[in-house]
């Protein structure tokens, strides 16, 4: 009975509509499911949204929750996959002091082996984003925190799946209905 | 996000306009969806609509209750009752959240309901305002859909979709909340009805090999059993599920929500699941080799600890709502869709048969169950009276063609085990939340409903005291419904559990209560009190017989207990008759 807890990735297609959100959310809350991180965002189809949501939970509550949330109205499609269906990242922003990009010479080489990237500089501050997996950010994290980090903010985990979604022609079967 | 996307969502037609307002074009929108009756309360942010209604009342009439849980619950008795979608008005603020109780009973029940509340004007959302509430966000866990309109020229079309989507596939119920300034503004109103939503598939399409692969295990079986639920009713399935079971000879057992779909009388009705229904189809659910569930959705109420629950048989699950295949019980077989169309493909594929000998395993456990439980509640020999002989009393009197709307309690189990029911529909009671209070108001509704049916409520003196303010409506509108509280002084069904499985410590369910009659006269309503069984019979002849409204309260044995039980958490098969 004990089945195995996963990191699944729940994608859920929906109108553009105000409170669709709460409604999403409130299936989790309801379940007393953590949400681990949630981006929405325009899909690839022009009107229709498209929410990510990351979960640890088994595939038998997976598949529970997915019906739930299908059968909300203004909800299109409804799918879960691991993260070995998935191509996935993430996002991070360190805003960290300009004075330590010269005084300290190791944060260049940080920044150069982890590969990522400025996106600002003035006399203050830089700002240095870095998209990946959430080791990568982390990794990068902890190297910058020995020499200060003025602000750190990641973003929830976006991905696109391997397997093709389908939605247009879904869309497309309704509209000549 | 953009607010105006559900316009786009849903199919158009167009038709001839004119230019009118926001609260006069919700009265044209009711008025086109057939709706003539609706319950509800004004107030401050509903104001404009009423001014509407008061212009319209010869065309809609509104029922003011006396609470807006009222409102809504008499919504649900209408809707219950006729097949239609009940209407409930209420302002914002208090009068939106009192709908609350009423929306989440229908959410589960999964009846159609529209509720309609008044917001605060638009420039005011989210300032605080007079009675303001967020009823949209408060709404959304208990709605089927819900939508603030905050132009008057969303009307037509919101509205429209809110019908659709209330009574569409697995009805429920939908909220539109609608800012005063909306109903204020000026509009171009048109109305078409609401044919489809981009997004939302209210009725699987019925996969013919699922038809079959359920044919052929049924076909194969030695000990069918059906369960059925109030999906044969909402999908208007009777009659197939009749001709179905006779022509199988499948023993057919109801939960409380599918109650009445078949006659009681029917000799393959073999009565109740769960917690306090029969012995026999509790304890064969258990036995049986294919279980077919049609339209239910194996409430906890209904299948005791999952763990031990028919885990011999295979399962056949007709069901037109996905996400309630493989939720409590693993279906073996999915037959989605509408019962009424599924139940008539399965039909030519069944092979005549006859279960006797099965059917035999359920008159045997039948008449264990008279012996122990049902011979001392319909014929008692002590002298206390019990719940069971009112039931059975009123069964004869009203020749069983009487719609019973009970509350939530003993009395409630008792009146589905004990009534008879020719017709459908006939069985109203608030099974999945077990809303005390939902009778009263319910038993309005539904009078109002369909007239010309004879409509007793029966209520506990506790869920009545929970909306007795509606004798004030059965009163001002001169609703002929008949009201039976079974009185034990105690909230009975709370009490029997601290007597079974709390040591008899009966925390806070005595009730002292108020002189019942002398309350209903004060509403000029015609009242009668019953202690003795002699006086019984004559009673409720009286009460059937009479033209207007009615109250009787019978006072029964106090302790008097619900068998059989399945203790909560307990396996159907270790169901209790003492």
């Amino acid at each position: 009975m004990n089945e195995e807890i996963k990191t699944l990735t729940i994608s859920i297609y929906t109108e553009n509509n105000i409170g669709l959100l709460n409604r999403i959310s409130a299936i989790f809350q309801r379940r007393h499911i953590n949400i681990e991180s949630l981006t929405t965002s325009q899909s690839e189809i022009e009107g229709v949204n498209r929410f990510v949501v990351v979960v640890n939970i088994t595939e038998t509550q997976a598949k529970k929750i997915v019906g739930q949330f299908q059968k909300q109205i203004e909800v299109i499609r409804v799918y879960y996959h691991t993260d070995e269906e998935t191509i996935y990242q993430e996002s991070g922003m360190f805003k960290i002091k300009s004075d330590l990009l010269f005084n300290e010479p190791q944060i260049q080489n940080i920044i150069k082996e982890s590969n990522a990237r400025i996106v600002t500089v003035n006399k203050e501050f830089f700002v240095l984003e870095k998209s990946g997996r959430r080791n990568e950010i982390e990794s990068l994290r902890r190297d910058l925190n020995t020499y200060g980090i003025m602000q750190f903010v990641r973003s929830g985990r976006i991905a696109v799946t391997k397997e093709e979604m389908k939605i247009t022609e879904m869309l497309l079967a309704f509209n000549n209905q | 996000m953009k607010e105006t996307q559900t316009i786009e969502t849903s199919k158009i037609h167009t038709a001839k306009t004119e230019r009118i307002c926001g609260s006069e074009a919700i009265i044209k929108c009711l008025i086109a969806e057939g709706v003539d009756i609706l319950y509800g309360y004004p107030g401050g942010a509903i104001m404009p609509v009423y001014d509407e209604l008061y212009k319209y009342r010869g065309e809609i009439h509104h029922v003011l209750t006396r609470h807006e849980q009222g409102a809504t619950h008499a919504a649900q008795g209408f809707a219950r009752i006729s097949g239609r979608v009940g209407v409930a008005m209420a302002t914002s603020g208090p009068g939106a959240t009192n709908l609350i109780t009423g929306i989440a009973d229908a959410q589960i029940d999964s009846t159609p309901l529209v509720c309609i509340t008044g917001q605060v004007p638009s420039h005011l959302l989210g300032t605080d305002a007079f009675q303001e509430t967020d009823i949209i966000g408060i709404s959304t866990p208990v709605t089927k859909w819900n939508h603030q309109v905050t132009k008057a020229s969303e009307i037509p079309e919101v509205l429209a979709k809110a019908f659709y989507i209330a009574k569409s596939g697995r009805p429920g119920p939908v909220l539109i909340d609608i800012t005063k300034d909306a109903q204020f503004g000026e509009l171009d109103f048109k109305y078409e009805k609401c044919t489809g939503v981009r997004s939302y598939i209210p009725t699987p399409t019925t996969n013919l090999e699922s038809v079959k692969a359920a044919a052929d295990l049924i076909n194969e079986a030695k000990k069918p059993m059906i369960v059925w639920g109030q999906g044969v009713i909402l999908g208007k399935a009777e009659e197939e599920l009749k001709t179905v079971i006779e022509k199988a000879g499948i023993p057919a057992a109801w939960t409380i929500m599918g109650a009445s779909a078949i006659p009681t009388s029917h000799p393959l009705n073999i009565g109740m699941v769960g917690m306090h229904g029969n012995y026999a189809p509790n304890r064969l659910t258990n036995e049986c080799d294919v279980l077919i569930a049609i339209g239910m959705r194996f409430d906890d109420r209904v299948t005791g600890s999952l763990d031990t629950y028919a885990k011999q048989a295979k399962v056949i699950h007709f069901e037109i709502d996905p996400s309630e295949v493989n939720k409590n019980v693993h279906a073996d077989v999915a037959v989605l869709g509408n019962s009424k169309d599924s139940l008539a493909e399965l039909l030519p594929l069944l092979k005549e048969n006859s279960h006797k000998v099965w059917l035999q395993e359920f008159k045997d456990l039948y008449a264990i169950e008279f012996e122990k439980v049902i011979k001392d509640d319909l014929h008692p020999t002590k002298e206390g009276l019990t719940m069971g002989e009112v039931l059975k009393e009123i069964n004869i009197q009203s020749e069983g063609n009487a719609a019973i709307v009970s509350d939530v309690g003993q009395h409630q189990m008792i009146a589905c085990r004990y009534s008879e029911f020719n017709k459908t529909k006939s069985n109203i009671t608030s099974g999945g939340l077990g809303t005390m209070g939902f009778a009263l108001p319910a038993a309005i509704g539904a009078k109002m409903a369909e007239p010309g049916r004879e409509v007793v409520a029966i209520i506990g003196d506790g869920g009545f005291q929970m909306n007795i303010q509606e004798l004030g409506t059965i009163f001002q509108q001169k609703v002929p419904v008949k009201i039976v509280v079974l009185n034990n002084e105690f909230l009975g069904m709370v009490r029997q559990w601290q007597q079974l499985f709390f040591d008899k410590r009966y925390a806070s369910t005595e009730m002292t209560n108020p002189d019942f009659v002398t309350i209903a006269k004060g509403y000029h309503i015609e009242a009668k009190r019953v202690t003795k069984r002699e006086e019984l019979a004559d009673a409720i002849k009286e009460m059937i017989a009479s033209k207007e409204s009615y109250f009787l309260e019978v006072c029964v044995e106090k302790e008097g207990n619900v068998f059989p039980m399945i203790p909560s958490g307990a396996s159907v098969s270790d169901i209790r008759l003492s």
